[in-house]
């Protein structure tokens, strides 16, 4: 496995480098460590994939480098750089046994057929094939089909990293949690570089060590899964990770208290005047209190979703949602409270620090 | 009113429908949740008149429709795939039911201009649906939808090709814009979250047959049989089968696991236990005692961390708040408060249902 290093990447589609190219992916420079796990995140367009064919070879870079382990590996080919993949959908041989679809990447490259067999025999246990080795991948449900893909994608041990691109769209949520919690399991065992692209956010948070959230061409934040919930550097991250989102009001700050509408709100701590054209107060749902006692809001409604409730309310003219525990009660004259501890501020849209 | 009476369809000697008998009144949203290949989509199309019934009537507002032609009812459909006309502008995509039925240009206009308003389409009118982002794709299959003003819509897992975001916003707005039209919604998916986000009724679907009908939440927390509960649960449900002496279920290792009040009554023999994620804790709740299990993965959300757990020859999630740093194979604690426990008995028929709230 490897390290992998984006040197001052950049990339326009059609080969326009011009001064009117369009960037799907502007600057990126970053690293992804040996061994790390790691995920991709964000909207349609936001150039993850983009990203992820670069580092495959699949789409050479319009500037800057890509290394592993130091060795500048941009004009290699996807062969030479000797990773796996694992896309979307399905990539499998229909008329091959589900046996010899994972035996195939080894066998391509000469590995001694005892050492193919034992290989082969683990991938097809971690996949929850083993009953199926001789069956023809024809036949097989969608996603039997793309568990052999992943299992392809595991069953060599010596490439540099494993890349997967939105691997569990096509499976059952239930089948979701077990071969994520397999691949998590794989991760710590085996030490593999792993890079995941996804939209949606459990799967990232859940999946990765650090998760690399991207918008419009940009990495807008690096983290943690904890980071990106508690301290989200731009009001995109806030909004893309949680569900729902964080709430995001205008405010009016000065010293130690923020204003919104005709409230106001104690916060943690002061911060200095940013000169900013635009403040907000985030604060997500999980933050949001509802109870007897704080500031006056109007419910619009309430969406019992089983392991909690999602209160919708109006707040000084705005939405503003909470969430409610399973038991908990809301009351019919209910006001709310924002916990400090959930408190962020943005100036024009990035996070400011409070301070003590 | 559209009445499903013991409808049944067999293709090449395979039941892809199994007795299905389901009542789905006007102004109602009613999700078909199951996994794939349980019978939603085949479903869908016996109640569109794609498909002919083997066995079984269909009715709508008291009209026996069995093998009435698609072309001859009033349905809609939207599928996963965005299914436009792709040389037309988004507003001729939306109004072209109106023109196949000849209606006058000033009502096509209204028509478009609501429905386009409703889904927000409408700075997107003069476009062609290439030129739109997947979920404004979606939006425009789903205003051609409205406009039909059809008495019965069905939407086959429309916004599985979506973003999660935008699956978000859409799945918000489509109760509402389907409350405003009085129509028959019927909403296939895979997801138990979905089905809990859109609320209205669900029915569970296990190899083509309905297995529960009614309130979603309802189905949810009352599922009447084991298959039920295991359909509408993500995380997987949580389940053990235990051997219940006197007042107690027995777990290994010596630790009980008091019968519920309520369920007092039930016979002495094994059953299987389900509970969700969350109502496994790291602190007492109830009379509940302690539940030694090992740690086999974690997952943390930064909200919330799934912790995985294997105890005897179960493997379980636990749904707690926060970030938990446990590491794999670490033994920990846990609760299980005996009032949210559902018990079935050895044919999968819940005995007793686990406490609302």
């Amino acid at each position: 496995m490897a390290r992998i290093d984006l040197d001052h990447i950049r990339h326009a589609y059609g080969g326009n480098r011009g001064p009117n190219a369009v960037y799907a992916l502007k600057e990126v420079h970053h690293s992804f460590e040996d061994g790390g796990a790691y995920a991709l995140l964000g909207p349609s367009g936001c150039g993850k994939t983009t990203l992820l064919n670069i580092i495959s070879g699949l789409i050479h870079p319009s500037h800057g480098k890509l290394l592993f382990d130091g060795r500048d590996v941009t004009e290699l080919s996807t062969q030479e750089r000797n990773i796996a993949q694992v896309f979307q959908f399905p990539v499998i041989y229909d008329t091959m046994t589900v046996y010899d679809n994972l035996a195939f990447p080894l066998r391509n490259r000469g590995v001694p057929e005892t050492d193919v067999d034992r290989r082969v025999r683990e991938t097809l246990d971690m996949i929850g094939l083993a009953d199926w080795a001789k069956r023809r991948a024809r036949g097989l449900t969608a996603d039997q089909k793309q568990k052999i893909s992943l299992g392809r994608g595991l069953v060599r041990s010596d490439v540099n990293a494993i890349l997967f691109d939105e691997p569990l769209t096509v499976i059952d949520p239930q089948m979701k949690w077990v071969l994520r919690s397999q691949l998590k399991q794989l991760h710590r065992q085996f030490g593999y570089t792993m890079i995941y692209v996804t939209h949606d956010q459990t799967e990232a948070l859940t999946f990765a060590q650090t998760v690399v959230v991207m918008f419009d061409g940009e990495i807008v934040q690096i983290g943690t899964p904890a980071e990106l919930f508690n301290k989200p550097k731009h009001t995109f991250v806030g909004y893309f990770i949680g569900s729902p989102g964080m709430n995001v009001l205008p405010a009016r700050v000065s010293g130690k208290t923020a204003t919104i509408g005709s409230q106001t709100i104690e916060l943690p701590g002061g911060t200095g005047s940013s000169g900013a054209a635009k403040l907000e107060l985030g604060i997500r749902p999980e933050f949001v209190r509802i109870g007897t006692t704080g500031m006056p809001a109007s419910i619009t409604k309430v969406e019992d979703i089983g392991r909690h409730k999602i209160v919708r309310a109006n707040f000084e003219g705005q939405e503003i949602a909470a969430i409610v525990g399973e038991g908990e009660n809301i009351p019919a004259d209910a006001k709310i409270a924002f916990d400090p501890a959930g408190i962020n501020l943005y100036a024009d849209s990035w996070r400011i620090e409070i301070g003590a | 009113m559209l009445e499903l009476k013991n409808v049944t369809k067999t293709v090449d000697g395979a039941d892809h429908i199994r007795d299905v008998t389901l009542t789905l009144r006007h102004g109602s949203l009613n999700v078909l949740l199951g996994p794939t290949l349980s019978g939603k989509t085949s479903l869908m199309r016996l109640m569109a008149g794609l498909d002919r019934p083997t066995a079984g009537a269909i009715f709508f507002d008291g009209e026996n429709v069995t093998g009435v032609p698609v072309q001859k009812r009033n349905v809609a459909m939207v599928y996963q795939q965005f299914i436009n006309y792709p040389a037309m502008t988004v507003y001729e995509n939306i109004a072209s039911p109106l023109r196949v039925a000849g209606v006058a240009q000033a009502k096509i206009d209204a028509e478009v201009k609501r429905a386009a308003e409703l889904l927000k389409l409408t700075p997107y009118l003069d476009r062609t649906p290439l030129n739109l982002s997947g979920g404004q794709q979606q939006r425009t299959a789903l205003a051609r939808a409205i406009v039909k003003n059809a008495k019965l819509v069905l939407l086959d897992e429309p916004l599985a090709n979506l973003d999660y975001k935008l699956r978000e916003e859409l799945r918000a707005e489509l109760p509402k814009i389907f409350a405003e039209t009085g129509a028959i919604f019927v909403y296939a998916t895979t997801e138990p979250h979905e089905a809990l986000l859109l609320g209205g009724n669900t029915a569970t679907l296990a190899e083509g047959r309905v297995t529960q009908f009614g309130p979603t939440i309802e189905v949810f927390r009352k599922p009447n049989d084991l298959i039920t509960a295991m359909t509408f649960a993500d995380p997987p449900l949580n389940t053990i089968v235990l051997p219940k002496r006197g007042s107690n279920f027995e777990l290994d290792g010596g630790v009980n696991l008091p019968v519920p009040a309520g369920m007092a009554g039930i016979a002495d023999d094994s059953y299987t236990i389900g509970f969700q994620p969350h109502h496994l804790s790291l602190t007492r709740k109830g009379s509940g005692a302690p539940i030694r299990a090992k740690v086999s993965t974690m997952e943390i959300t930064g909200s919330e961390s799934f912790v995985h757990l294997d105890f005897a020859d179960a493997r379980w999630v636990m749904l707690a708040h926060g970030i938990k740093s446990f590491e794999p194979d670490e033994t920990v604690e846990v609760f299980l408060d005996p009032q949210h426990i559902m018990v079935f008995d050895s044919s999968g028929r819940s005995v007793a249902q686990a406490k609302v709230g």
